[in-house]
């Protein structure tokens, strides 16, 4: 009963998401105010449809109804619960239906937080939500209807991907598609703003908590996918350009670029086509990306099915979202007049060289990502383009970005003193130097880029503090002075400070987790001593054991340090029977300092296993410089300027009490 | 007037930079790609040694052996074979029967050095190349190695 019940209700959210995109734009169109007012109501009944067909097919997968295909394909009796749960968005209908319930849920949410958006916007934007939503809708329903019935009813299922029964992994796409979607938000706003012919800061006002909320899930969301690679994948890295990885990071990029050029917009009411252009290409990456893993037309890691009719309906979608989008830009765009004029030294100056920066680095992955099918489609020739040519092009532009966000935030507004600050930022600037001097001296014939690498390290930390020091004026009049001011920032400066923060510690763990990584591949028999690092791994041998699904070869390691105990480590290689494939778990001691990492191969049949051993120092800053830049982002969310209901005319009020209420739960994310 | 100009200048400087960066990125592009080849076209027209490319094919039955934590093994496109040295630890998925990619250099000796292979995470998945390549040499099927 429930997938019928689910269908049915997807079929109704066609319809009215239908209704909601034509009735308001025309309301818009002709200031019919009851024509645009059905759009806030739609927006929710569309989110509730959805919603309950979502319930449905959740409740499919619990009880384990193998009468529905996506459930018998998915899913198997014995599984754990929550990875039950979790098996609704672990494969491709169920993971398309999520897409639409947060589309649904992020259009719910601007009718509810944007009650005081201007009409005829916030009707427009309602209007341009739904016609994604009619996109992904008849998507699912004519494509890859997640309810399709499987008659005789079979006993058990396939059971899920024992790669994806994983905390982390649950959660990833969740994530992720939080932040896909939420930039479909600053997209709806962007086309919304072409059609009304109007781009103001407070249009700025508008998007920026958007993508900065869709920015933060989608930085958590690739954060856990990376982290699950580290440690599930058993080969010890964590990012593998590939495919898959970079569709979510060509969003990111974007969007990490819209963050800031928004602001401009906002402060300084400039650069506001350019943040249009983005705000469209954003969204058009994450659908690109969408297109990338579904339509499997790239090879990767991940193996998804590969359909060619999905592939078509999404290129077809994609075409037109961004050929219409772009068209309606180019028609418009000319009319949108900048306001505020900056010298080419100034913050604005170091937020347009941060958008250079971050968009050429989008395209080149872009580039890297699209090429091998571009080669394949006019010359048929097959090629793959690797980490190579990635970090050969990343580096690059990321050294020059990472150099200039110390400097940028000590700029003023319109006219900055480039000499002034690099006068106040000569003690970082000297520590940096030195830091360089120490690593060409320790590290040069390991890695040369770690000179670079962790002199912007000290460069970035210490800048981000100088920066901080600066606004409180510490040490320069009293403490607690210092401390007035410090309480009296306003979160948006801590947000920026944190993320800022983040990507010096994320710097850091990759330079140091690149450059004296050591590692081990050997065979190692019972009582066998290997040493990495300081650390000194005795193989006590390996043994079979049985898993709740699966049957496992576990290895331990005594682990002792100049003879002292340190821990003991039993990575196992396990046998899974539903679907029969083989996983590798490995054993990590996980600190601040270091991880130890062991993995456990097969064995040989003379007693003797294949293992794996590394130590990565300070490899965790890597994803806790990702939950730094997530958390810094939540703060400035939670910035009252930034509070999604905030009103457009308060400005006056910015240093008064005022609190919009519908806004509090919008921004309770931050809070 | 004045201001326009430097609007100007700095379009200008904007898309010198861009295209510098594309221009690198073009260049990266080339010296970086690896090409593919099945063990036909090496056994037909062979490949210059010491460069890197790819290479996949089925795992030939009974070509596997081992030496410490060196493994030996042949790939094939049913025509012909190609043997592979790999050093390293192989993946989960890696047994006699199986589609895989190896990533590396032919040495002066004819033998393929390879710094990665890879196998794919579902079992019944045949890398794209591969399936190409069986289905040149005329040995596909469809369902891919053994199982």
């Amino acid at each position: 009963m429930a997938p019928e019940l689910g269908q049915y209700a997807l079929v109704l959210a066609l319809v009215v998401a239908a209704v909601q995109a034509i009735v308001p734009q025309v309301g818009a169109y002709r200031r019919d105010a009851a024509w645009m007012g059905v759009a806030p109501a739609a927006a929710r009944a569309q989110f509730l449809l959805v919603l309950f067909a979502f319930g449905c097919l959740m409740v499919s997968f619990i009880s384990s109804d193998f009468s529905v295909v996506n459930v018998f394909e998915n899913s198997h009796s014995l599984k754990p619960l929550i990875y039950k749960i979790s098996g609704v968005w672990g494969n491709h209908e169920g993971s398309l239906l999520l897409w639409i319930l947060i589309l649904t849920l992020f259009g719910a949410a601007v009718a509810q937080f944007g009650q005081n958006l201007p009409p005829t916007l916030q009707a427009r934007v309602l209007s341009v939500q739904a016609m994604i939503g009619v996109g992904f809708l008849s998507f699912i329903l004519f494509t890859s209807n997640p309810f399709a019935r499987l008659d005789p009813a079979p006993f058990e299922g396939n059971g899920l991907n024992p790669l994806l029964q994983d905390p982390a992994l649950a959660l990833h796409p969740p994530f992720l598609y939080l932040g896909y979607v939420g930039l479909s938000v600053a997209f709806s706003f962007a086309v919304a703003a072409l059609i009304e012919g109007r781009v103001d800061p407070a249009w700025a006002r508008w998007v920026r908590p958007w993508t900065l909320a869709a920015w933060c899930c989608l930085t958590a969301g690739i954060a856990l996918g990376s982290y699950w690679a580290y440690y599930e994948l058993g080969w010890g890295g964590w990012w593998f350009w590939d495919p898959v990885e970079n569709a979510s990071f060509m969003p990111w990029l974007a969007a990490t670029a819209l963050l800031h050029s928004s602001i401009v917009v906002e402060k300084r009411d400039a650069l506001k086509s350019w943040t249009v252009l983005l705000a469209i290409l954003a969204f058009s990456l994450s659908l690109l990306g969408t297109f990338i893993v579904r339509s499997g037309v790239l090879n990767s890691v991940h193996a998804f099915a590969s359909d060619p009719t999905r592939g078509v309906f999404i290129l077809a979608f994609l075409v037109f979202v961004v050929g219409g989008s772009l068209t309606l830009y180019a028609i418009r765009a000319p009319s949108l007049k900048g306001g505020g004029l900056f010298r080419p030294v100034s913050r604005e100056g170091t937020l347009v060289l941060n958008n250079l920066l971050l968009s050429t680095a989008c395209f080149t992955v872009l580039l890297g990502t699209l090429y091998p099918l571009f080669l394949d489609a006019v010359a048929s020739e097959k090629v793959s383009v690797g980490p190579p040519y990635f970090n050969s092009v990343f580096v690059p532009l990321m050294a020059p970005l990472i150099a200039a966000l110390a400097i940028g935030p000590m700029l003023a507004w319109k006219r900055g003193d480039l000499a002034g600050v690099m006068g106040r930022l000569k003690f970082v600037a000297a520590l940096a130097f030195l830091t360089g001097l120490g690593m060409a001296w320790y590290a040069w014939n390991i890695m040369p880029l770690a000179v670079l690498g962790m002199a912007l390290v000290v460069w970035l930390g210490l800048g981000v503090l100088r920066e901080w020091a600066e606004r409180v004026r510490l040490f320069r009049w009293d403490i607690v002075e210092s401390w007035r001011r410090a309480r009296g920032l306003p979160r948006a400066s801590y947000g920026m400070s944190m993320a800022h923060m983040g990507v010096a510690l994320m710097v850091l763990g990759i330079t140091a987790s690149e450059t004296w990584q050591e590692e081990k591949q050997v065979i190692m028999r019972p009582g066998d001593v290997q040493t990495v690092s300081d650390f000194e791994l005795t193989f006590v041998g390996a043994e079979k054991v049985p898993g709740p699904n699966y049957s496992a070869t576990a290895g331990t390691f005594v682990v002792t340090r100049n003879g002292q105990p340190v821990t003991i480590l039993q990575p196992e290689s396990r046998i899974f029977s539903n679907p029969p494939m083989e996983t590798t778990e490995a054993a990590i001691r996980s600190t601040l300092a270091g991880d130890l990492y062991t993995v456990v191969g097969e064995g040989d049949g003379l007693g003797g296993y294949a293992v794996r051993l590394y130590y990565k120092p300070l490899v965790i800053w890597i994803w806790l410089g990702a939950l730094a830049m997530m958390i810094g982002g939540m703060i400035s969310l939670s910035d009252r300027r930034h509070r999604i209901g905030a009103p457009a005319r308060k400005q006056a009020g910015e240093s008064g009490t005022h609190r919009d209420p519908g806004a509090l739960a919008a921004a309770g994310a931050g809070d | 007037m004045k201001p326009k100009r430097k609007r100007l200048f700095i379009v200008l400087i904007g898309l010198l930079f861009v295209s510098a960066a594309v221009g690198f990125s073009l260049f990266a592009l080339d010296q970086e790609l690896d090409v593919f080849r099945s063990p036909s076209e090496i056994a037909e027209k062979g490949f210059p040694s010491g460069k890197r490319f790819r290479v996949g094919g089925l795992v030939e039955d009974g070509s596997v052996s081992s030496e410490g934590i060196v493994t030996t093994f042949r790939v094939t496109d049913g025509a012909h074979a190609l043997t592979i040295t790999y050093d390293k630890i192989l993946p989960d998925l890696f047994r006699e029967g199986q589609g895989i990619i190896a990533l590396g250099a032919l040495n002066a000796g004819g033998t393929f050095e390879a710094q990665e292979v890879l196998a794919k995470h579902d079992e019944n998945y045949m890398p794209p190349e591969v399936a190409d390549a069986l289905k040149k040499s005329g040995h596909f099927k469809p369902e891919g190695g053994d199982s």
